[in-house]
């Protein structure tokens, strides 16, 4: 049998696939949020060094891979959409931006929160902090492009070689930072052998699949608007239920 | 008509925006004060105390310099975009990433290098060390153009733009953190008395890395502001 792979590259099959999947992906997020962080807060125990105050990183690990991840997944959307002109992936380029963004600021966030208990400072110039910070700022420039540009395939373009130039420059800027800090100060704090609590790790996975599953509903939630925003014209847009309503 | 080479066509546009530049000396002037400006603001700032002067020189001089080529990046093609000169610039038999490179060596020559240039005498009202003073502008001398050519993308992205000034620094700043780092890092190794020779060499590397890619990237830039 022969699957048509191409099927669902089209807006119009994609936005009634999409619709489908979005309440899966939601609702499997919300279960697995709510085991994660019962796990996290009942059942995993209390670490000795750091109290209770480490239990933000089952919010803030996920948080901070997903942010990274997102960019990569962004970055290739957006080369798939330069090279081979499709619009879709276009599209799904600019619906991860602000997801991408809101885990880089909450990674940032709930950092900072577990900084000042522990480090007895809201902000450490740590190489991860810092690389982390340089992230937050390429999404707010591929979001600030992409809105700046009113054409939006010159807009989906222009912002596509930007990612890619950014995912170019992602490991350098990462290295300079990580070395300038070593250069500047002794690295304050290293998670040294970590053997860490089987129910920490399930906790971690769970809210990390939890975060996965998020991201995924909500970039879906947004690629549908804005196939309707970009699609407004079409036929097909005009005879859905929803839009005649 | 005899047809161009790639270098003669390249020599031919950093001729013409040589040119032009000098016909309008008060722009290149405009960058070197600003530059001259904002060093001159970090004492006010700060404190005289010239032993924290002279640890934060270096910084000091990176963040302006990085600032000050900023500001005339804009300048790098929208004049040309606004009278049709780039239009008939891409129409040219040659490669279009010549055409950029040409650009953007002039523009380092004409706003970077005169930042190298006065440095040193910054750097002395800093009372920097002869030593540390020499790798200062060494790697201003290797960093700069990859400032210009990082920009070069940029300024292509948002040819044309509403509010392009603001948001090129937007897109361009972050990109050139590693330039920042190695240039002052550079700098930190010989004043706490260690060989610069590795952090001068990843600028260099980022320098071929950057001649390399940046003039073709701002060519598909231009394109696809262009088109």
């Amino acid at each position: 049998m022969a699957i048509n792979w191409f099927k669902y590259s089209a807006p119009s099959t994609f936005y009634a696939l999409a619709g489908k999947l979005i309440p899966w992906f939601a609702i499997s997020a919300a279960m697995m949020f709510a085991v994660g962080l019962y796990i996290g807060f009942f059942v995993a125990p209390v670490d000795y060094q750091q109290g209770e105050f480490y239990r933000i990183i089952f919010i803030h690990v996920p948080a901070s891979i997903l942010s990274m991840f997102l960019y990569l997944v962004m970055a290739v959307y957006a080369a798939l959409g330069l090279i081979f002109n499709t619009r879709l992936s276009a599209m799904m380029a600019t619906a991860i931006a602000p997801t991408g963004a809101l885990f880089a600021f909450i990674s940032l966030w709930t950092g900072a929160l577990w900084g000042k208990p522990m480090w007895g400072a809201w902000w450490v110039w740590d190489a991860r902090l810092t690389s982390e910070l340089i992230l937050l700022f390429l999404y707010l420039g591929y979001m600030a492009l992409h809105s700046s540009i009113d054409d939006p395939r010159r807009a989906d373009r222009a912002s596509a070689l930007l990612a890619i130039v950014g995912s170019v420059n992602v490991p350098i800027i990462y290295f300079s930072v990580k070395w300038w800090n070593t250069l500047h100060q002794g690295s304050t704090i290293k998670f040294s052998g970590t053997t860490m609590h089987v129910a920490m790790q399930q906790a971690m996975f769970i809210m990390l699949a939890a975060c996965w599953l998020y991201a995924i509903a909500v970039v879906l939630a947004r690629v549908r608007s804005v196939i309707l925003e970009r699609e407004r014209q079409t036929k097909w847009v005009a005879e859905l239920p929803e839009v005649r309503a | 008509m005899k047809e161009l080479t790639l270098f003669g066509m390249l020599k031919l546009v950093v001729q013409r925006d040589m040119t032009l530049a000098m016909r309008r000396r008060a722009d290149v002037l405009t960058t070197l004060i600003f530059f001259v400006m904002v060093v001159s603001l970090f004492p006010l700032g700060v404190g005289p105390e010239m032993e924290m002067l002279r640890k934060i020189a270096p910084g000091v001089l990176w963040v302006a310099a990085l600032l000050a080529s900023m500001l005339s990046l804009g300048r790098l093609f929208s004049a040309d975009h606004q009278d049709g000169t780039l239009e008939q610039l891409m129409l040219t038999p040659q490669p279009l990433a010549v055409v950029v490179l040409g650009k953007i060596i002039a523009h380092w020559m004409v706003s970077g290098l005169p930042l190298v240039l006065i440095a040193p005498v910054l750097g002395i009202q800093f009372d920097m060390r002869m030593e540390t003073l020499g790798i200062l502008i060494l790697g201003l001398l290797l960093g700069t153009p990859v400032l210009s050519m990082i920009g070069g993308i940029g300024a292509a992205l948002t040819l044309g733009l509403r509010g392009g000034g603001v948001l090129l620094s937007l897109l361009v700043l972050p990109l050139c953190i590693p330039i920042l780092i190695f240039g002052t890092a550079a700098v930190d190794a010989v004043a706490s008395g260690l060989s610069p020779v590795s952090h001068l060499s990843l600028l260099g590397a980022l320098l071929v890395l950057a001649l390399t890619f940046a003039p073709w990237v701002a060519a598909q830039a231009l394109r696809i502001s262009m088109e």
